[in-house]
């Protein structure tokens, strides 16, 4: 447990001394990436180092001995980790390369005469294994902690693994309980062994009893220190975002205080910026419609110096049909921005029947007839836009009223839940 | 006929100046607010006709001033506004009591208007309360019974169109209604946004912790 408060510390002062302390790598590891960090630490090649643990296994087990110690003893390296985009080996070649491990330890003690029927070592090496995966998944959970501080793309990857830890750890149990049953039985009797088995239940029963409050402390400690490590990284978040953001328009504006209209078009655009990410209910652009409106109409407000309040009810996922809806709406807002006085009002609303969308405007209005038939605008990008993919696009203009397109397009067909 | 009284519940002393530069001349201001406290005390003291209550307030929310407030003073009328679009808190508020809500952008005349008619005691929408009504009334009619639940064909329209940016008179226009008939409706509106049971609405509500 304490090693997860030293290694930070440790790391920045091995950074000045030439060879490294010894720490376990995160990445490139077949058990618990011992070997590797032993093998940095003495400069030499890793596969001498495995050698050395195989040969020294058959001396009577220190290999293995000397495996696990190290294992406990040796900090991780949390900062290699900070690359999220290393790959890991995948569970099912970890666990395999685990199975290898054991299944030849095994194979090698029959070779030399132990006889895995009788005795003690099944169950060894059986509870050797379930340790193993127990050690080996907590190893993981406190790696993927820092990953996880480290880049918010991790996070997901922390996410879907908690699942699958919580299964390793649960199959590391019942193997280390199976273990140590088959041990207590193949020693005594059922009698004997039931009667062990209720005194360590005992036994480990009063030891949670005393330890209760000292390892609920512990957990708490460290959620408050997880919490309190994201909340700093917050801060530096909205810090860096304002000064980018906020600050970068502030003075614009301050150099542009004499052009009003200038002020007033950086004023908005910031405030847009800010609002979307504040509120940040936005979707991707590329994928859904009332996010692609919304885009849309952040892009003609800017470049055309307009107003456009646009108000989606509803939402869905972009189809050909729908990206032309967008497009035509575009066109619209484009010439509501140009001509409409530069104020418009947006509309769209979207259900699994109908997707509309009325653009309004309060310009001085024009007659669709009077456009001249080679004008590319309303004609061809929004009506025949629409008529093309089975929608339909209708004008009303007035002097008095300004003109609002209304489009629509029926999403019958296509079967949206 | 004599000047609507009102008072300016705002955090921001410079946006409280800008609304009193702007309205000073219409009606008369008889009373400034920072924060929910002074609100309150403010409110209860003077009893306006129209409080145009910020969303958002230093010691808790619009919620907390009308929860302090409605009691005590039944004629006074809430106007919420805010600079925020996220639709919890816009809710929350006039769920809470708001006659209404238009956003902080509003202009000068439209604003006045909007004053005017929530002292009339009609209800005030802008385009985008409007669409987040027709956003938590989508849909399954069928499954809510309760008339509070659904919205009439009628009203339906009335807020669509106001979501539009149609005003009350060009909405009367378009539906060939008189102007009473559309704040009759959207009123009737308001008041199922308010006492509705819609799921979409309790949970609005509750992510801003009221229930």
């Amino acid at each position: 447990m304490p090693r997860a408060a030293h290694s930070r510390e440790d790391e920045y002062v091995s950074t000045d001394v030439t060879t490294p302390r010894a720490t376990r790598p995160m990445t490139g590891r077949v058990v618990a990436g011992v070997a590797i960090g032993l093998a940095e630490h003495l400069h030499v090649r890793v596969w001498a180092v495995r050698v050395a643990f195989v040969v020294l296994t058959f001396a009577g087990g220190i290999g293995l001995v000397l495996y696990v110690a190290f294992w406990a003893a040796l900090p991780l390296n949390t900062q290699a980790a900070t690359d999220p985009t290393v790959a890991r080996s995948s569970d099912t070649t970890r666990l395999l390369s685990l199975i290898v491990i054991v299944v030849g330890i095994g194979l090698s003690l029959a070779a030399l005469g132990v006889d895995f029927a009788r005795g003690a070592v099944l169950p060894l090496l059986i509870a050797i294994v379930g340790a193993a995966l127990i050690w080996r998944q907590t190893d993981d959970e406190q790696r993927d902690t820092w990953s996880a501080a480290a880049s918010k793309a991790a996070q997901q990857t922390v996410d879907t693994s908690a699942a699958a830890g919580r299964w390793r750890i649960a199959v590391g149990i019942v193997l280390v309980v199976f273990a140590l049953v088959a041990l207590l039985l193949s020693q005594t009797g059922p009698a004997a062994a039931l009667q062990g088995l209720s005194a360590a239940l005992l036994i480990l029963g009063g030891v949670a009893l005393v330890t209760f409050p000292w390892i609920y402390r512990l957990l708490r400690e460290q959620s408050q220190q997880r919490r309190a490590l994201i909340r700093a990284e917050e801060r530096a978040d909205i810090a860096a975002h304002v000064h980018d953001s906020v600050l970068q328009t502030l003075t614009l504006i301050q150099r542009a205080s004499d052009d009003p209209q200038e002020v007033a078009r950086l004023a908005r655009t910031e405030e847009r910026a800010l609002r979307s990410w504040l509120y940040a209910p936005d979707g991707d652009p590329e994928r859904t419609f009332a996010a692609a409106l919304k885009r849309d109409a952040a892009d003609i407000e800017s470049s055309y110096d307009a107003t456009i309040e646009l108000v989606t009810v509803g939402d869905t996922d972009l189809d050909p049909a729908l990206s032309a809806l967008v497009a035509a709406a575009r066109e619209a807002m484009v010439n509501a921005a140009r001509h409409g006085g530069h104020e418009a009002s947006v509309y769209a609303e979207v259900d699994e029947h109908m997707a509309e969308v009325f653009i309004r405007d309060h310009g001085s209005g024009f007659d669709l007839e009077s456009i001249p038939a080679d004008r590319h605008g309303v004609r061809e990008s929004i009506i025949r836009r629409m008529e093309r993919n089975g929608g339909s696009a209708t004008v009303r203009s007035s002097p008095e009223t300004g003109t609002e397109i209304q489009l629509r397009l029926p999403r019958d067909s296509d079967v949206t839940p | 006929m004599t000047q609507l009284r009102l008072v300016l519940v705002d955090d921001h002393a410079m946006f409280r100046a800008g609304v009193r530069a702007e309205l000073g001349n219409d009606f008369d201001i008889v009373g400034e607010a920072a924060d929910v406290d002074e609100a309150i005390r403010v409110i209860r003291a003077t009893i306006p006709d129209v409080v145009l209550l910020d969303v958002h307030l230093p010691g808790g929310d619009a919620r907390a001033v009308l929860d302090g407030c409605l009691p005590h003073v039944p004629a006074t009328r809430f106007l919420a506004l805010s600079v925020s679009d996220a639709s919890d808190d816009v809710v929350a508020t006039v769920r809470g009591g708001a006659r209404g809500y238009v956003t902080k952008a509003i202009s000068g005349p439209e604003l006045r208007e909007a004053i005017q008619r929530t002292a009339d005691g009609d209800a005030v929408f802008s385009p985008r309360l409007a669409g987040f009504v027709l956003d938590a009334f989508a849909g399954g009619a069928a499954e809510h019974d309760d008339e509070i639940d659904r919205l009439t064909p009628r009203e339906r329209e009335v807020m669509r169109l106001i979501a539009r940016g149609y005003t009350y008179r060009e909405v009367a226009t378009e539906l060939v209604l008189s102007i009473k008939t559309v704040e009759t409706h959207v009123s009737a509106v308001l008041r199922k946004l308010q006492l509705s049971n819609r799921r979409e609405l309790a949970r609005w509500a509750s992510d801003r912790k009221l229930i």
